[in-house]
Order: C-alpha cells, then sequence, then structure tokens
C-alpha cells in the first residue's frame, strides 16, 4: 500500500498515456471509418470486400502489429506512432462494418422523403443517415474502445504501454502491488469509457427514449 | 528477415523455427482445450436453463477489457512460479469468457416456438439440447471458439516474456539483442498463424453448421 501512495506520480502519468494512446486511435479510426463506409455504402460492391479485409486486420496480433509497423513505417520501434497507428487500424477494421451496417438501415421510404423535401446527399448523411446509424456505430465504437484500453498494456512488451509498463515493473521486481494496480486501472478505465460512450449515445439518440415502451430496459 | 528465415540453421533444433511453432500450438491448443472444457458446459447450461444470463453476458462483456499483460505477470506473481502453469492459467482466463457468452448467445437465439415443437414432440430436455439448441446455436458457438483462439495465438507470444518457448522468444530475445529481423520473423509467424487458424475454423464452421441453417 505505501507502494502506491509512494509513486502516485507514476500511476498518474501511466494513466495519462494509457488513455492517449487507447482513446487517440479511437477518435482517428471514426474519422476514417465514417467517410469509408459512406463510400462503401455508395459503391456497394466495395462493401463486402472491405469488411472482409477488416475481419483479416483485426484477427492479426497486436504485438505483431506493434513490431511489423515500425519496418513499415520508417518509424523507431519505441515510437508511440507505432501503438497509435496499431491500434487505429484495429479501430477501423471493426467499426467499417458497423458503419456499413448503419448506414443500411436508414429505411428506403426515409431516406426518399429526405431527397423529397430537398436535402443534398452531403447534407443527408449528415442530418439524417448518421444520426440513424448512430445505434449500429456506437456497439461498434463501445467494443473498440474497450478492446484497445486492454491492448495499450501490451505495448509494454515494446517498452510504451501506460499501464502496462507497470505489469513490467511489478514483474522485474516480483512485486504484486504494481501488476494489481495496473490491472484494476485498466478496467476501471475500459468501464469508466464505456460509460461515457452510453452517456453519448443517449444523447445523440434522444429520439431512442420515447418510443422504447416502459420498462423495457434498451 | 528473409536471410533469418531462409537460414536453415535457423529452422532445425530444439530451438528451431519448426520447434518454436510446436511450441506455440502446444500452448494455444491446451489452452484452448481448457478453455472449451469450462467455457462451453457454463454456457450451454446457462443458454438451456436461462439460468444466470446475466452473468454470461457480463463475463463477456468485462473480459474484452482484461489486460492480457497484467493477468499473465498475475499468474505469475501469484503462482509464485514461472512456467507453464501461470501462462496456462492466464491464458485460459482469457479464453473462458468468449466461449461462455458465445455458447450462451447460440442457444438463447434459438427461437422459443422451435423449442415448443422440440417438447411437442416429446423430446426430452437433453434431446432438445443436444438435438435442436446445440445445431442451431453451433455457428455462433464456434465463433465463440475461433475468438478464443485468435486471443489466446496472440497472448501465447508474451509467454516468452516469463522464460518460456513458443514465437515470442523470437520478439522477446529479439528486442533484448536489438536484433530487429529476428523480431519481425516472429511477429510475422504469428500472425501467419493467427490467420491460418481463423481459417481453419471458418472451415470447420462451414463443415459442421447444418445445410438447413444455410439458406439466405
Amino acid at each position: 500500500m505505501t507502494w502506491i501512495g509512494d509513486n502516485l506520480g507514476l500511476i498518474w502519468e501511466q494513466l495519462r498515456e494509457h488513455l492517449y494512446l487507447a482513446i487517440l486511435p479511437v477518435i482517428l479510426g471514426l474519422i476514417i471509418s465514417v467517410p469509408l463506409g459512406y463510400v462503401a455504402t455508395r459503391y456497394a460492391w466495395l462493401a463486402n470486400p472491405l469488411i472482409a479485409f477488416g475481419g483479416i486486420l483485426y484477427s492479426l496480433p497486436s504485438i505483431a502489429l506493434f513490431i511489423v509497423l515500425p519496418a513499415i513505417l520508417g518509424t523507431k520501434v519505441l515510437s508511440e506512432v507505432n501503438i497509435v497507428v496499431a491500434l487505429t487500424i484495429y479501430t477501423v477494421s471493426l467499426l467499417i462494418r458497423n458503419v456499413i451496417d448503419g448506414l443500411r438501415s436508414v429505411p428506403p421510404d426515409v431516406r426518399q422523403s429526405a431527397i423529397a423535401v430537398g436535402y443534398g446527399s452531403m447534407h443527408r448523411l449528415v442530418a439524417i443517415d448518421l444520426p440513424i446509424a448512430v445505434p449500429v456505430i456506437f456497439t461498434g465504437l463501445r467494443v473498440v474502445t474497450v478492446a484497445n484500453i486492454s491492448m495499450v498494456s501490451v505495448g509494454a512488451v515494446i517498452g510504451i504501454g501506460g499501464l502496462g509498463e507497470l505489469f513490467t515493473l511489478g514483474f522485474q521486481k516480483a512485486f504484486l502491488t504494481p501488476v494489481v494496480v495496473g490491472v484494476v486501472l485498466s478496467l476501471a478505465l475500459a468501464l469508466l469509457a464505456d460509460f461515457v460512450l452510453v452517456t453519448l449515445q443517449r444523447v445523440l439518440t434522444p429520439w431512442t427514449r420515447v418510443v422504447a415502451p416502459v420498462g423495457e430496459v434498451a | 528477415m528473409w536471410q533469418f528465415l531462409t537460414d536453415s540453421y535457423n529452422w532445425s533444433g530444439n530451438e528451431g523455427i519448426w520447434a518454436r511453432i510446436v511450441e506455440h500450438l502446444w500452448y494455444t491448443f491446451a489452452a484452448l482445450g481448457l478453455s472449451v472444457l469450462i467455457g462451453l458446459p457454463i454456457g450451454l447450461r446457462i443458454g438451456h436453463t436461462r439460468r444466470g444470463a446475466f452473468l454470461a453476458i457480463n463475463t463477456g462483456n468485462a473480459a474484452r477489457a482484461l489486460p492480457s499483460l497484467g493477468l499473465l505477470m498475475l499468474a505469475v506473481l501469484l503462482t509464485d512460479q514461472i512456467g507453464f502453469l501461470p501462462v496456462l492459467i492466464a491464458l485460459v482466463a482469457l479464453g473462458i469468457p468468449p466461449i461462455l457468452a458465445s455458447t450462451y448467445a447460440g442457444l438463447s437465439g434459438v427461437d422459443p416456438a422451435t423449442i415448443d415443437a422440440a417438447r411437442g414432440m416429446g423430446m426430452t430436455g437433453r434431446e432438445i439440447l443436444t438435438k435442436v439448441e446445440i445445431p442451431i446455436g453451433l455457428p455462433l458457438i464456434i465463433s465463440g471458439i475461433r475468438s478464443a483462439t485468435l486471443q489466446i495465438v496472440s497472448t501465447a507470444t508474451i509467454a516468452a516474456l516469463v522464460s518460456l518457448g513458443g514465437l515470442g522468444r523470437y520478439v522477446i530475445d529479439g528486442l533484448k539483442l536489438r536484433d530487429f529481423p529476428q523480431m519481425f520473423t516472429g511477429a510475422l509467424l504469428v500472425a501467419l498463424m493467427a490467420l491460418l487458424l481463423d481459417a481453419l475454423f471458418a472451415l470447420i464452421g462451414r463443415i459442421t453448421v447444418s445445410p438447413g441453417l444455410k439458406t439466405g
């Protein structure tokens, strides 16, 4: 317990790095997936190959990606960029399916009504299609955010891993406390991030609360 | 890296690439086997009786948040030994939740009318489970085992951190020696193994799932 008190600075620093390394890729991944998914719904032949390719990318082990990326990107092995790019790849490969499914879930009559009242395609995407796709996109976003938070610590094997560095520290010193602190904080971070996303989704889709029958938990 | 791969010396012997591949597969299948042995019956029981659904759904979600490296270190420090046991514990802890959750999901997705019909035909609970619920839930059950496999293959890499073998050796040793070709080789072989095992499970799914479920 005294270890925690003596190392609050270190713990805080790793927590901050962990959050940064996990969340930045989610944001980047979302920025890439939405236009990509939109293009795939306009040119329907693109959708299935994109989803399949995403599935393959997602099955690559994270440690392999962390190590192979520097060779491809020309970055140093000990660079944060590798982790951010690797997790962004995971985010896009998983999210692309949800974006495509979400955009496909827009009912045709809703789309036609929007066209009929004069929405241009860009305006329609932002004002009609994306809001309707929010629940499906958020399902993927929640999975990928939680998975990213747990994957960041693997980076500690190559020397950059936020809370994961507490694991290697504890292991080297055969000392349980830092490992437990790392696991607990990592879990707490995942739980908190998930809660934030659920709340954000509720804020973004006020209509779902009105439609849901009383007593049904969405 | 090509040099490392094409040097026949690196392929043979106790510490050669073949030996590492066999070790890695052994860790993977030992852990996968145990995870199935534990996760599948629990998932089937919860799915069949619908009791404890809350547990099944939430272990699936919570497990995604478990940091694999932390779990491994925790297992090493708690068992107070370095070797196969802590690695097995950590891998099984990561393998059980996806199997349990998808097995439950596969069974709970079976249309209640189908189960009623089976009961109406006079099937016992056990017959309903083995002849109706499992076959219909099979695609999801297999996909759960598939994600468990991917998780275990990639995590088995860090077993080398606690001085075990497997393909992770190249990654960890390469990192210490600053021998990057060796690291890339290890990383690529792990990725390749993951893709091959993933394809294998896709194939198993295609072969075992009843043709009656494949329409549409």
